[in-house]
């Protein structure tokens, strides 16, 4: 039979405040365990939670570029459960009333668009960091995380596959860098997501039972758990048992997933207005202000790339999928007459650097300037192709101006005529053999020759004017 | 609204606390009377009534996003009944 899967994603992302949510306690990662605390983010008794102005700010800006209704009235609520890594016992969070409701963002897929919708977006606070020893009698707890502002964007269930659900969180990372309200660094936990999923035979109205998956904070992991769940359910119906309602965890080490104990995932937070947090109001006239301010977002830059630019749609997705590959490719364009060919060298070998030192966008160790200038060292003839891909390779490495390499190397094209036709003559008198063998027809010979010129000058002369001395030389014998 | 021990037991077991069968039967009758009594609230007409979210007429109370020097290490974990490497330590959690 064939199956349908259906997705609904909850993401959490924690936001690039300086400060926690509800205390003056610094957000930075790492940090020597337990530095970043206070009484208030450890859950002391008799003190008093104050909100962060920007966590609200924050919250509405992510609300407003994806496309979702700012509440001008929400509070929030504690969600009660008790596990270690929550001192109080309690997260602080919204129920009823979220900040920012019935959103979307688009996604396009094999060259469909397709529409997920958000069901809401609330502020909440992250928890601390349990350490568990296999051999050890108890678990360490860091409660440096604890109280770091965190937005829950919950999906509706829209999400059909493990393709839909990558490109829907990528596009959700970048509009969140866009809006620069959080880092989404998945390998420090600032984006992570929860993945619920059901199947139901294809053409079916009503959903199956779902499971939630948690811990997942690598889009690998979220597609490998998506493809072993799905197999999973589906194995469980086809072998005629039924799908159990539950919270799973996935192991990405062993590429499975586990049921967690029932009594870990007690589903009855007993929700209740937080009374020591105020409610918040919102007016129209602020939502406005916070709206006019959003810079250009992902989809919006990718359509001005092709019609600006004239680049492919492939391309331009590539160069706004994350804003700092976005941001040097305007930077570069700024100060280049030659959109495609930045746009080219990035696609090409700034990419493929990228994935070989294992690097982000972020890291790139030269400006967009240089880039537009070894573009111009191109169109003007100055270096040629071969020769511009090891400038390319050495400005990466050493960060250095591409003009200053092409001068400290003596990298210029070499278009002395005469200075060509001695290195060909010299060639042509080395190789007898070659020579015998392209005057009794043998066309390959020439392609050798061409190469042996090329090699002699170090790939700085342009082939078409060797090729050109090479056959009136070859005519002359 | 009737009350059965099985509740009691649930809230017991969220609230991680063990009951004896004796206080589980005291509680399931005692829990029974002071819903009914709050029950009593139900009889009143609050339709047209706004959701009260807070009791104080007070809204939007923030702070700047600054930060201050956190407490020193030793006095976060000084009314810890167990520590160790600077951390909390807390029965082991079994997954």
């Amino acid at each position: 039979m064939e199956y349908e899967i259906v997705i609904g994603l909850e993401v959490h992302s924690e936001l690039s405040t300086k400060s926690k949510i509800y205390c003056t306690c610094t957000t930075e990662f790492g940090g020597e365990v337990n530095t970043h605390c206070c009484p208030i983010c450890t859950g002391m008794p008799g003190v008093l939670p104050v909100l962060n102005e920007k966590v609200v700010e924050y919250a509405v800006k992510a609300g407003l570029a994806t496309n979702c209704t700012i509440a001008e009235y929400s509070k929030q609520d504690r969600k009660n459960y008790f596990y270690p890594d929550l001192p109080k016992a309690y997260q602080t969070s919204q129920y009823d009333l979220p900040i920012c409701k019935n959103g979307y963002i688009d996604i396009e897929v094999n060259g469909e668009t397709k529409r997920i919708g958000l069901t809401r977006i609330h502020i909440e606070e992250d928890a601390g960091k349990l350490m568990h020893d296999e051999w050890d009698t108890g678990s360490l707890v860091d409660y440096n995380r604890c109280g770091v502002p965190l937005i829950e964007i919950v999906s509706e269930p829209d999400i059909r596959s493990a393709e839909e659900a990558k490109v829907f969180l990528e596009n959700l990372k970048a509009i969140l860098q866009y809006i620069d309200v959080s880092d989404c660094k998945m390998q420090e936990g600032s984006l992570r997501a929860d993945v619920n999923l059901s199947v139901r035979p294809k053409g079916q109205k009503e959903f199956g039972t779902r499971t939630e998956m948690k811990n997942l904070n690598s889009f690998r992991g979220i597609i490998r758990a998506i493809e072993a769940e799905t197999k999973r359910q589906i194995d469980e119906i086809e072998s005629g048992g039924v799908i159990v309602q539950e919270t799973r965890r996935w192991d990405d080490n062993k590429g499975i997933s586990y049921a967690m104990r029932s009594k870990e995932e007690a589903h009855d937070y007993r929700y209740f207005p937080e009374p020591d947090l105020v409610p918040i109001v919102l007016d129209k006239e602020w939502i406005e202000k916070i709206r006019e301010s959003l810079p250009e977002l992902p989809e919006a830059r990718k359509k001005r790339y092709v019609s600006e630019y004239g680049l492919p749609e492939y391309d331009a997705g590539i160069l706004t999928s994350s804003k700092a590959l976005s941001d040097f490719f305007e930077d570069a364009v700024s100060k280049s007459s030659n959109a495609k060919a930045v746009s080219n060298w990035i696609m090409g070998d700034l990419m493929r650097l990228l994935k070989e030192k294992n690097m982000e966008a972020e890291e790139i160790p030269f400006s967009g300037e240089y880039l537009a200038k070894m573009v111009a060292l191109i169109d003007k003839g100055t270096i040629s192709g071969a020769i511009a891909k090891k400038v390319f390779d050495k400005m990466f490495n050493t960060g250095k101006d591409p003009e200053v390499i092409v001068k400290e190397e003596g990298l210029e094209v070499v278009s002395d005529e005469g200075a060509l036709v001695a290195v060909v003559t010299k060639i042509l008198e080395n190789n007898p053999q070659s020579v015998a063998d392209y005057k009794s027809g043998k066309e390959k010979a020439f392609g050798f020759l061409v190469g042996q010129a090329m090699k002699e000058t170090k790939g700085k002369a342009s082939p078409q004017i060797i090729n050109k001395i090479l056959k009136e030389e070859l005519d002359k014998m | 609204m009737k009350i059965t021990k099985e509740t009691i037991q649930h809230v017991a077991n969220l609230a991680r606390l063990n009951l004896t069968e004796q206080e589980k039967e005291k509680l399931t009758y005692e829990m029974e009377n002071i819903i009914s009594y709050v029950d009593k609230l139900n009889e009143l007409d609050t339709s047209g009534i706004e959701p009260t979210a807070h009791v104080l007429p007070v809204k939007n109370v923030f702070r700047e996003d600054k930060t201050k020097k956190s407490f020193d290490r030793e006095k976060i974990l000084a009314n810890a009944p167990s520590q160790e490497d600077g951390c909390f330590k807390v029965p082991k959690i079994v997954e």
